[in-house]
């Protein structure tokens, strides 16, 4: 199973709404314009967002002799996306299915796609600690280069959280590779001034707490929610933002082969 | 087929059939085991025993959201707040049926606390004279602890929380749940099919990759016959707390809920506006509407009372 790719990346948070499948979106559009050749699987069954970020809604996958062929965002086949939103006929269907379905479905992800060779493969995630998390860090125990990133917001509320999702990662072995703290200010764009709606800090003193690297905190920037659903790099669109800032920091990072093992 | 129950899975061959309990769509059903085992069983007896011990709750209301982050925990512990503080002989409880992430003890501010057992049940925790609350993160050992549950045990849990929390009299039961359209979601919309719920609310926020999974939520009711009692736009606009100018932080491109709800037939019943004092109220778990609060009249305070009064009045209407 995923034989041909490099290296695995999670985008996991406890909480929900902190920015996970912006995060991977970003990160694998950012992966892309550097040249890496990269997949996006997203396993958020019940609330799939890749597609729409993207602007990828309505895209059929098909299937060839290997498997499922994902939807390629860019005629070069640089960036290959797969989420259970290609697979419903309208965006208002739900997909209501308890565990073992869902279970399933993520194994088909994971098995059937035939995503070619791969720098990276980015798998955006539900928030939580129960299926589809257990399914995929089962499935990833044979994958050798394999790590995660933790998603947060600034206040206590979301961090709780986050704790547990970091408990969840020591207890099942998986390698942290830092924490993202997302909307950590909110400028006024009438008077500049900037208040932390969500309070701020948070994100830093948690991996300080849990000896987790800080990997940056991006601010609230309508400019970059705009980009979602257009499929846009914020690194390409936007490239003097603190978010493209950040996004170029890990991805030296993750490409570092110093830090990576 | 007549036979497939109204609750059952997508696919569900029918209890009679020759697959019942067999085929794939019955991995994971709760009633796998009745079916396969081909002696006709009645419904689940934790139903019946769920409606007795809900008897004596007037409005029961599930807090929906298909989306994470929305607010629903924020959402539910205001509207705890407000409608306790409406009369002070009314009373009304918290169900938290977010297993894997639990947020209610720390935005009601009473971490740490601990549930007792005693012959009529478990106790919740209370936070005022008329404002009860349990939840699992109650019996953590630490708030570092994951829950790293499948399903089933989740169901588990949540049957329990409603089968055996001794509530008292409740004129209203709020519970939370977490963001998407599966097991928690599905059993307690199950467990509560004979004790009678009020309907769902419905939280979202304005940008359309929230309302793109709060389609969904309404799909959702819709399939399972839940009413919805409306739906709740949370961070609407930011009011600057320097220059008083509002903006949108998370622009509703395609018209926010209001269009949503215009195009799906649901009932918007209200838009809370995003303010930092109830965001900071929310961490440190005070309650933003005590008459003491060092919270001025924001608009988020009456915004919260106006939708208050309308879930109250869609609550005694459908009741009478």
């Amino acid at each position: 199973m995923l034989d041909y790719v490099k290296q695995v990346i999670l985008v996991l948070s406890g909480k929900g709404g902190v920015g996970k499948s912006t995060v991977s979106t970003q990160l694998a559009l950012t992966l892309k314009e550097r040249g890496y050749k990269v997949g996006l699987l997203d396993i958020d069954l019940c609330g799939p967002s890749v597609p729409y970020i993207l602007n990828l809604e309505n895209q059929n996958v098909h299937q060839g002799p290997d498997g499922w062929i994902p939807v390629y965002l860019d005629k070069e086949q640089r960036l290959g996306v797969m989420s259970i939103g290609f697979l419903l006929n309208s965006r208002n269907d739900a997909v209501v299915w308890r565990g073992p379905k869902k279970t399933s479905m993520i194994k088909q992800f994971l098995e059937d796609v035939c995503w070619q060779e791969l720098d990276f493969l980015i798998i955006d995630t539900p928030p939580g600690t129960s299926d589809e998390h257990i399914t995929v860090m089962e499935n990833l125990r044979q994958v050798p280069h394999c790590g995660a990133i933790l998603v947060t917001t600034p206040q206590e509320v979301a961090i709780e959280d986050v704790r547990k999702e970091v408990t969840f990662c020591r207890k099942t072995g998986i390698r942290i590779i830092g924490i993202i703290e997302n909307m950590s200010g909110y400028e006024c764009p009438n008077c500049s001034e900037c208040t932390n709606i969500f309070s701020s800090g948070g994100g830093k003193s948690l991996a300080d707490i849990s000896k987790i690297p800080f990997m940056g905190s991006v601010p609230i920037d309508p400019r970059v929610g705009k980009l979602a659903g257009q499929g846009l790099a914020a690194v390409k669109e936007l490239p003097d933002s603190t978010t493209s800032r950040i996004f170029t920091e890990i991805v030296n990072q993750l490409t570092d082969p110093t830090t990576s093992d | 087929m007549s036979n497939v129950p109204e609750n059952a899975p997508q696919h569900c061959p029918g209890t009679q059939s020759e697959d019942a309990g067999k085929a794939s769509a019955c991995a994971g059903c709760p009633n796998q085991n009745v079916c396969a085992s081909g002696v006709p069983a009645g419904p689940d007896p934790a139903i019946q025993l769920i409606k007795e011990r809900l008897s004596n709750v007037k409005h029961k209301i599930l807090i929906l959201s298909g989306k994470g982050g929305v607010g629903k925990s924020t959402v539910t512990s205001l509207l705890g707040h407000a409608l306790a503080a409406r009369k002070p002989d009314a009373n009304v409880g918290i169900l938290d049926a977010d297993i894997c992430g639990p947020s209610q003890p720390r935005v009601l501010g009473v971490r740490g606390e601990q549930v007792h057992n005693s012959g009529s049940g478990w106790s919740p925790v209370y936070v005022t004279d008329n404002l009860s609350v349990m939840s699992i993160g109650f019996l953590l050992a630490s708030p570092d602890d994951a829950v790293i549950w499948r399903g089933p045990k989740k169901n588990g849990m949540i049957k329990q929380f409603l089968s055996e929390v001794d509530w008292g009299d409740l004129d209203y039961l709020l519970i939370d749940t977490p963001p998407g359209t599966s097991d928690e979601h599905l059993s307690a919309a199950q467990y509560l099919s004979a004790a009678g719920l009020s309907g769902a609310l419905v939280v979202t926020t304005p940008q359309e990759v929230a309302l793109l999974d709060v389609r969904k939520e309404l799909h959702f009711c819709r399939k399972l016959g839940l009413p919805v009692l409306g739906v709740l736009e949370n961070m609407s606009v930011f009011v600057c707390p320097n220059c008083n100018s509002r903006s949108e932080i998370f622009p509703a491109t395609t018209g926010g809920a209001r269009a949503m709800c215009a195009e799906l037939g649901a009932a918007l019943v209200g838009r809370l506006p995003l303010d930092p004092a109830l965001a900071r109220a929310a961490d440190t778990g005070r309650d933003p509407l005590a008459p003491l609060a060092d919270l001025p009249a924001s608009p988020a305070v009456r915004a919260l009372h106006d939708i208050a009064d309308k879930i109250v009045a869609i609550c005694e209407k459908t009741s009478s």
